[in-house]
């Protein structure tokens, strides 16, 4: 019998998110979008207990997290760093800004640094194109950033001038 | 009338029930347009349209793009061409797309010569392709029945239909988006780590080489020729309705005699029957259902009704994962496979005086869960499985093909004694209705005393999903059940639980059709009407059979007498009854 490990915290959450739903497996997504925002980040656990709660196969809910790039798997830095890779940001040098933070951080796009405090991701187009290329620290959007601008978002960053819960 | 429009395709005056799509317009009127995403197994309520892959494009008078055939409804007055220059055209580039991202194995593919891709590139004419891009690179997935090549996948998420929708498993699932998209098991793990119960039914819709067999002939050809092995074979009931169709023969030829005749020329030193196990299978599983029925009839609470039939691996493993709770209902009657494997290595080995070990049992099946079933660990001894290799339907037809053996000139032959002689009751198994057929002409004689006036039960038999019927025993009436299909044993399986059907025996098989359309069958490419002429078969060689009740197979009757004793005794016990597993995910608290 294969046995799933989850804190009681999740659980309960989980739960509860579901149950605000109804259970109803049409809101996956929305449910998903909750469950990450109190959670932090969707394991295979979590997929596997929201899974259940809404009675439809874990497949589908692995199909829709690794369809949306918003959803992530794995835990995210103390500072989520995000940079658009929308059409927009991309003709503007997005990718030199992406490879810059991956210069400086040590670690690749979906993945957190050693001491947890920077996790990077790539997103497809957020929706500011007139700032491109943007790059969104949590709920922070940083706009016409160029890789000579990488050093300065991240020693804010490490100031602290970010607010976290 | 109301209800129909008219149309013209490529200059033909049509009339078509309002509703219908393009592709069935033309279908029904014997005109082709290629397809590749699409399938549809008609009266069976299968159907596939994701309108994904765009092959199917045809010209409609009036309209600026090119509309998908299989999800575009026929209007009144439309006027089509299937096959003008543009959409020749547009489809020789959409192939060509497809075939830029797929690798070039064809040959040592699997699915070579019965691939919908491959055909697709044929007709169209395809020579080069145009456009040069990034291959796709997936880890190859094998688990003890089905191999997964995920680089071989287009995206027509049939196997996503059938697992999902069909079977309603759900371990299939499209994951990523655009030029990553991929079918795949939840968190991209293998599928034995998966609920999956290895029905093979993605396998026999897949279009490509992207899901296959595990191949056992390596093995069964290194056995054949190793001389210190004794080899024996037995067929399952609905290979002989099938295999013919592999040499071209018509769907629903029976080839029980010539597929005999073949594995001796295969050098198969004993030719033995699976239907023989089915007798035995009835024998005991007939037995334990006059049991529970017996004692539920003297009011014993602790008799647990209805039984359901165990003889289909992947349904045994669905419930096992689905149905924790259930696991005590269904029969402990072993497979007809595993009773044969059982049998073989001890009653026939001893018989012939050989050490199980010397002795290798192989399986020809309609079915790719056998393949994982006779893995599974409660079916060896000694870590000596009964049943040694599984091959499919297919892998028989490509080995008699290798072995330059020409089927069609081959004599009809008999199988060997002892475990070759079977009744027209074993023969039915393959279809379904036939397990708890056969179950009834047995269970009646031996519960009533009384000789059947008639053996067809035609109230049982069909190919609607669920069926039911009542069958009057001399006065008792028995109350029976049939599912093909999961997902149509899930629905029985949740009335029963929800108390809103009450049931004497349920027979369930995972396959659409029974063992008939199981997933080591040669392709149907997506036509029912193969799978009814199958069905039409098995019961004509009931029909042929002079002995047509299990309990009267006289082979039975002796292995009874000198080695078993009777049926449910201890010994059958041992060799002939089995267990079953929670195989549910639970939730723990972490510490
Ligand atoms: S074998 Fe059956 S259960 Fe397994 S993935 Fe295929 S369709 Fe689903
Ligand atoms: S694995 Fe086969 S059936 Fe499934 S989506 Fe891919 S090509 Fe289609
Ligand atoms: S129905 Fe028959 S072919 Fe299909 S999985 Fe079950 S035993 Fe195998
Ligand atoms: S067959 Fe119509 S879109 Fe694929």
């Amino acid at each position: 019998m294969p046995k799933i490990k989850l804190s009681e915290y999740a659980t309960t959450t989980i739960k509860e998110v579901c149950a605000s739903f109804n259970h109803n497996e049409g809101e996956l997504i929305n449910v998903l979008h909750q469950v990450q925002h109190k959670l932090g980040y969707l394991p295979a656990e979590v997929q596997e207990l929201v899974a259940i709660e809404l009675n439809i196969p874990v497949a589908k809910v692995y199909g829709v997290v690794t369809f949306y790039s918003f959803f992530t798997m794995l835990p995210q830095g103390e500072n989520p760093i995000s940079v658009c890779m929308g059409t927009a940001c991309y003709v503007r040098g997005a990718e030199q800004v992406l490879d810059e933070f991956r210069r400086q951080l040590k670690i690749d796009v979906g993945e957190t640094s050693a001491d947890g405090k920077f996790s990077l991701n790539a997103l497809r187009c957020v929706g500011a194109c007139g700032l491109a290329p943007v790059v969104m620290v949590g709920d922070r959007v940083h706009g016409r950033v160029s890789p000579s601008d990488v050093k300065k978002i991240l020693a804010e960053c490490k100031d602290g001038c970010l607010t976290h819960n | 009338m109301m209800n129909t429009i008219q149309l013209k395709i490529d200059n033909k005056e049509l009339e078509v029930p309002k509703g219908t799509t393009i592709l069935d317009a033309a279908k029904r009127n014997g005109i082709h347009i290629p397809t590749l995403c699409h399938m549809k197994l008609h009266d069976m309520n299968i159907e596939n349209k994701p309108g994904g892959c765009r092959v199917c494009v045809v010209d409609v008078k009036g309209r600026r793009n090119l509309a998908p055939a299989c999800v575009t409804e026929a209007e009144n007055g439309m006027e089509i061409d299937t096959h003008s220059m543009r959409v020749i055209n547009a489809r020789r580039t959409l192939t060509e797309l497809i075939i830029s991202d797929h690798p070039f194995e064809c040959l040592t593919c699997a699915k070579s010569g019965n691939c919908e891709l491959q055909q697709l590139a044929h007709d169209m004419g395809i020579r080069e392709i145009h456009f040069e891009g990034d291959k796709s690179t997936y880890r190859k997935d094998t688990s003890p029945a089905i191999i997964r090549d995920p680089d071989k996948c287009i995206m027509c998420r049939r196997c996503e239909m059938m697992c999902n929708k069909i079977q309603t498993v759900g371990v299939l699932s499209a994951i990523n988006r655009g030029f990553m998209a991929v079918v795949s098991p939840p968190f991209e793990e293998n599928l034995d780590h998966s609920v999956c119960t290895y029905c093979g039914q993605c396998v026999a819709v897949c279009p490509t080489g992207a899901l296959t067999e595990v191949d056992h002939t390596p093995a069964v050809i290194r056995a054949l020729s190793d001389p210190t092995k004794t080899v024996i074979v037995q067929t399952a009931p609905a290979v002989r309705a099938a295999l013919g169709e592999e040499f071209g023969l018509e769907p629903g030829t029976l080839v029980t005699g010539k597929m005999a005749a073949a594995l001796r020329r295969l050098g198969f030193h004993f030719v033995f029957d699976t239907d023989f196990a089915a007798d035995l299978t009835i024998m005991e599983e007939g037995t334990e259902l006059l049991d529970r029925l017996q004692r539920h009839l003297n009011g014993d609470q602790t008799v647990k009704l209805p039984i359901l039939t165990s003889c289909c691996p992947a349904w045994v493993k669905f419930f096992e994962h689905q149905f924790p709770t259930m696991i005590d209902i269904p029969s402990s009657a072993k497979s007809p496979q595993q009773m044969f494997g059982a049998i073989a290595k001890t009653y026939f080995a001893q018989k012939q005086n050989i050490n199980r070990n010397d002795l290798v049992v192989v399986s020809i099946m309609p079915c790719l869960a056998k393949k994982y079933e006779c893995s599974r660990e409660e079916f060896s001894h000694d870590g000596n499985p009964d049943v040694d290799f599984a091959l499919s339907t297919r892998e028989l037809a490509a080995l008699i093909k290798l072995a330059n053996i020409d089927f069609h000139a081959l004599p009809d032959e008999d199988f060997d004694h002892p475990l070759g002689e079977s009744t027209g009751a074993g023969v039915i198994f393959g279809t379904t209705g036939g397990v708890i057929e056969a179950a009834v002409r047995t269970a009646y004689e031996l519960q009533t005393g009384k000789t059947l006036q008639r053996i067809n039960f035609e109230e049982l038999r069909g190919m609607e999903g669920i069926r039911d019927a009542t069958i009057d025993f001399d006065g008792l009436p028995i109350r029976i059940g049939i599912a093909h299909g999961l997902g149509n044993a899930r629905q029985l399986l949740e009335d029963i639980k929800s108390g809103k059907s009450h049931y004497h025996a349920i027979e369930i098989m995972s396959c659409p059709g029974g063992c008939i359309g199981g997933g080591g069958q040669p392709y149907h490419h997506s036509n029912s009407e193969i799978l009814k002429a199958r069905q039409k078969a098995l019961y004509s060689e009931d029909e042929a059979k002079t002995l047509r009740k299990s309990h009267e197979n006289p082979y039975i009757i002796k292995l009874y007498e000198e080695f078993l004793g009777k049926p449910m005794s201890h010994k059958a016990h041992q060799l002939l009854h089995t267990g079953y597993f929670d195989r549910s995910t639970t939730f723990v608290e972490e510490d």
